[in-house]
């Protein structure tokens, strides 16, 4: 048995195509030790869902710049659901209001990152959310 | 209902699931690919492997798409994708790209992608790649394409694996010499020049033709950690008409230019497979090397129980020291030699 890894989708929804934030994120992740499969700009919750079924993985990354997250947001958790993925634990990137983050972690989102948090404190709340969800 | 039940039933979560069990060792993960095994051995498996950039996501995406809208008159093939890429040396962390060029294939319910990371394997592959595919297999999956990292010149664990082998090259990697070196070349059942809207695409075609007259069709023999295995004697079947030449495709894999004659050769490739007995004797193969790596892992963690760690590191120290070179050091360590 080796060690189990941490597997993490980083998905940019909706139509912004500025992805830089989310290419660092994903390379900090790596850089952590953890798998991180990155499926680029432009995905819809159906496509992101999808590929979070595919690739089992124990976490979703998005990433939203465009203003959009209390549509998609809730649309992807949505979807997790209903493919019996409730465990997969879901943050947020991006420009996020201050009046929108109690509504998010209603929804279930564990961690909402704007401009200026360090990586180390997301890979620190994913590690710990991941750990206390694992289903393996 | 077990999880090898719920695979074959279709179940693509928990498809999914047996995939990270097989990935991480479990014995659940074991046990499910006991129960399903006998499923396995139905699907054509083809492996795509190349440098890094040539192009081979997209060509697997198009290939996949051709796979699930094929032209009238054929019927669409569930088609499964392992895509593998490499693990960082220093923290283990992978970065899994491979979907970004696949997103054309997403919500159909007849394709399953799976990235996985090579976690520390040399060959081009990672070291549960095959189990995995065969839990693709079990599920029902009629066509695996299989992803490699971008391999350089000796990555060739894919040949072994798969029953056609792409080789994805494009124009300006490389000179004549490149070309007839040993190697990843010599594996190629198709050789694809991708990228062929790119200038250069000529000369690399050319490269590839004249390396490919200058090699005569032999029987492959297949080399296992240094020793040959061979599977036929080989001088005989240098003037059967029936052997294999390796046909050079051009593409444009980003616009799905040359997809079909890809697709052509592959079918003729596994006809030339099914009607020379190749088939058999590449899962002979398969089969036996997987076999033989288990067995070289259980004789290795067998020689880790029955040694101290102390003895080992003092060893190693004399190794380190100079005292004693690499072959006195596996001397002692294998004939309990005490000192």
């Amino acid at each position: 048995m080796v060690e189990r890894k941490i597997r993490v989708l980083i998905a940019k929804p909706g139509l912004d195509g500025h992805d830089r934030g989310a290419k660092v994120v994903a390379r900090s992740l790596r850089d952590a030790g953890m798998e991180v499969i990155y499926t680029g700009l432009r995905q819809t919750p159906e496509m992101i869902a999808d590929a979070a079924l595919q690739e089992d993985v124990d976490a979703v990354g998005l990433s939203i710049l465009s203003g959009a997250h209390m549509a998609l947001v809730p649309r992807v958790l949505e979807l997790l659901e209903s493919n019996q993925q409730q465990h997969v634990r879901v943050f947020i990137g991006g420009i996020i209001p201050d009046e929108d983050v109690p509504h998010l972690r209603d929804m279930g989102v564990v961690g909402v990152y704007g401009p200026g948090t360090l990586t180390d404190q997301i890979i620190s709340d994913i590690r710990q959310s991941v750990s206390g969800a694992a289903v393996t | 209902m077990s999880l090898a039940e719920a695979v074959l039933e279709g179940n693509r979560l928990a498809l999914s699931r047996l995939l990270t069990h097989i990935e991480n060792d479990t014995a659940d993960g074991r046990a499910a690919l006991e129960k399903l095994f006998s499923q396995t051995g139905r699907a054509h498996l083809i492996g795509v492997t190349g440098a890094p950039g040539t192009g081979k996501s997209s060509l697997v995406n198009q290939l996949a798409m051709s796979y699930r809208k094929p032209p009238d008159g054929e019927s669409p093939r569930r088609v499964g994708v392992v895509a593998v890429d490499p693990s960082s040396p220093f923290t283990g962390g992978a970065i899994l790209g491979d979907r970004v060029r696949m997103r054309d294939l997403a919500g159909d319910s007849g394709v399953f992608i799976r990235s996985m990371a090579s976690r520390g394997s040399l060959g081009g592959l990672a070291s549960t790649t095959s189990s995995m595919v065969q839990a693709l297999d079990a599920a029902g999956y009629e066509i695996i394409l299989i992803e490699t990292v971008g391999a350089g010149q000796a990555e060739v664990d894919i040949a072994r694996l798969a029953h056609t082998t792409i080789v994805v090259e494009a124009p300006g990697l490389g000179d004549e010499i490149q070309a007839i070196k040993a190697g990843i070349l010599e594996i190629a059942d198709i050789l694809v020049v991708n990228k062929a809207d790119r200038p250069g695409v000529e000369n690399t075609e050319r490269a590839l033709r004249n390396m490919l007259q200058l090699s005569h069709p032999v029987q492959r023999v297949f080399h296992h950690h240094g020793r040959m295995l061979p599977t036929t004697e080989p001088g005989k079947l240098e003037d059967e008409p029936s052997m294999w030449h390796t046909p050079v495709l051009r593409t444009v894999s980003t616009e799905g230019i040359g997809i079909t004659a890809v697709k052509a050769e592959i079918a003729r490739h596994f006809q030339y497979l099914q009607e020379s007995g190749d088939w058999q004797r590449r899962e002979r193969d398969r089969l036996e090397s997987e076999l033989n790596d288990l067995l070289q892992a259980a004789l290795l963690s067998r020689w880790r129980d029955s040694i101290t760690s102390e003895r080992y590191l003092r060893v190693v120290s004399s190794l380190v020291e100079r005292q004693i070179n690499p072959w006195r050091a596996l001397d002692l360590l294998m004939n309990g030699d005490q000192q």
